[in-house]
């Protein structure tokens, strides 16, 4: 394992620190338990909005805390889901009166612990509704399986819902709003490489240097398909297809195309990426209205993209433009 | 230590929880192992830090008695380990306090009930049946094994020797299952052929408890 670290167990403590160091006129960070919150929090009469999950997929969710996008979020050590004390105390940090949404993706772990933590502030007091996002269309959806995974939508939501929150719409409305994002969005991501966390040091799984996974998570685990690699060309349309003939997208639709590096990948191979995505669903009618490229929603060092695609309407539009000023995002202040 | 009574009190409950801490730090790189096949790679991590913890907590207690004890592990846990065995550890253990009440020692039937109260406490909150290839595989049977062994009118010892051989038969059945649970559940039919972690810590768990209450 080669990282640019101190101590294994020390990773997400000090990230957590040279954040606060870097950011700290917009954020504060709390250590114990561990979560970061917008320096002007609470803000009096507005939503506030929470979300965490495992570290390890930065800038996701700390770098989205910041007017127009998260009150708080809640970083769990490396691909594990942070704890109810963690969700409870950053609940009752953003609240302002007007209730706190939690925005949880969909992993076994997550649910159950912001389930508790959901408990926990309404316990004290507080109106707390929960969202899960659940737009990875590599697994299967049945009452058999733990569900779609949350994956690139996830960014989406909490910018959108961010900026409705500033609008001091209701609870009520910013959850709806949540849940028509997640159920327009479908994801697909793909790997080059796995993944090694700090703790264990060992790659998540075994790859060839000629084979790709599809269907990849974000958390190491292999994905659905182990394949011959392919030129960017055809893993798009692999990506691409299962995402539009799901929803289904069709002509005449106006989608949001988000295409993210999983941590591994250059920039210069996303824009690829894009080029062959916009080719797709330009052959297919589908207009692409707004777009976000970048490392977004990342599996540490992994090499591979996902593609997300949303479909919008004029209210959508209008919140993605909505200015946002966060660490990792930020447009129109 | 408890063979000839036939029970187990708020010390050999102690000793369990140091014998299973020392478990999980002895097989941390076979969880770990085991959750990078079909999961995420941090299963023994998790718990091992946990468990650290829990051992933290329970040794600054007033009160060594079996609730109290069994209380600050499942709170250690819940707010320690995070992912899935972070609320689903801290269930078993919560549930067993609440089961065991204000009674200082625990006989077969007394054991039996609280192992039953971790197993439901466990379905109600992770949703999973048996065969869904989780911990439920290795908990169910121990806790049918513990009533069995109530019937028979076994001491706790015994009781809990079959308890742990039972957990780890349903350990071994997890490898040729298809999860339907948690992460392992994204593989489909590539979790196939793998044990799983949870019902590996989980039969760690029963097989501590049999080595505490004999007292080796």
């Amino acid at each position: 394992m080669k990282k640019l670290i101190n101590a294994p167990d020390a990773v997400v403590r000090e990230a957590l620190e040279g954040m606060e160091m870097a950011y700290g006129d917009r954020l504060r960070v709390s250590y114990d338990p561990a979560y970061i919150v917008r320096r002007d929090a609470p803000v009096a009469g507005k939503v506030g909005i929470v979300s965490g999950g495992g570290s390890g997929h930065e800038p996701m969710h700390g770098g989205f805390v910041g007017p127009g996008m998260l009150d708080a979020a809640c970083p769990g050590e490396v691909f594990t889901s942070p704890t109810p004390d963690q969700m409870s105390e950053a609940t009752k940090a953003v609240n302002g009166g007007a209730g706190v949404l939690h925005i949880v993706k969909n992993y076994t772990g997550d649910v159950m612990n912001f389930d508790m933590a959901a408990d926990l502030g309404r316990g004290e007091g507080i109106e707390v509704q929960a969202v899960v996002t659940n737009d990875d269309v590599a697994v299967q959806d049945s009452l058999y399986t733990a569900g779609r995974r949350g994956v690139g939508i996830t960014v989406i939501a909490e910018k959108i819902c961010g900026a409705a929150a500033e609008e001091r719409r209701s609870l009520d409305e910013v959850a709806d709003l949540c849940r028509r994002v997640n159920g327009a969005g479908r994801s697909m991501g793909m790997a080059l490489t796995p993944c090694i966390t700090p703790s264990s040091g060992q790659p998540s799984f075994e790859l060839g240097d000629d084979e790709m996974e599809i269907g990849i998570g974000i958390h190491g685990e292999p994905g659905r398909y182990r394949e011959p690699l392919a030129p960017a060309a055809q893993v798009v349309e692999r990506l691409a297809s299962a995402i539009v003939e799901d929803l289904p997208y069709s002509s005449g639709d106006r989608v949001l195309a988000f295409v993210n590096g999983m941590g591994g990948t250059p920039l210069i191979e996303l824009f690829i990426v894009y080029r062959e995505l916009y080719k797709y669903l330009q052959e297919r009618g589908i207009t692409i209205e707004r777009r976000l490229i970048g490392n977004y929603i990342t599996s540490l060092e992994m090499a591979g993209c996902s593609i997300t695609l949303l479909k919008l309407d004029d209210e959508m539009i209008r919140l993605w433009d909505a200015p946002v000023n966060t660490p990792a995002l930020r447009w129109g202040t | 230590m408890t063979q000839d009574s036939g029970t187990v009190d708020g010390a050999a409950i102690q000793t369990w929880m140091r014998r299973f801490a020392e478990a999980v730090d002895e097989h941390r790189a076979e969880l770990v192992a085991l959750d990078t096949a079909i999961g995420d790679g941090d299963h023994g991590t998790n718990m091992d830090r946990g468990m650290r913890k829990a051992i933290t907590q329970m040794d600054a207690l007033a009160d060594g008695g079996i609730a109290a004890t069994l209380k600050a592990v499942g709170m250690a846990l819940i707010s320690s380990v995070g992912g899935a065995a972070g609320p689903l550890y801290g269930t078993v253990f919560l549930q067993m306090a609440n089961s065991a009440g204000d009674a200082g020692e625990l006989d077969t039937a007394g054991w039996a009930d609280a192992v039953a109260a971790a197993l439901s406490g466990v379905q109600a909150r992770g949703k999973a049946e048996p065969g869904d290839k989780t911990m439920v595989d290795a908990l169910a049977p121990a806790a049918e094994a513990l009533r069995a062994a109530q019937a028979e009118g076994l001491g706790i010892v015994e009781a809990t020797q079959r308890a742990a051989d039972a957990a780890q038969a349903g350990m071994e059945a997890t490898i040729p299952m298809e999860a339907r649970r948690g992460r392992a559940s994204y593989l489909g039919p590539r979790s196939v052929g793998h044990q799983d972690p949870g019902a590996t810590s989980t039969h760690l768990l029963l097989r501590s408890a049999a080595e505490a209450f004999a007292g080796s």
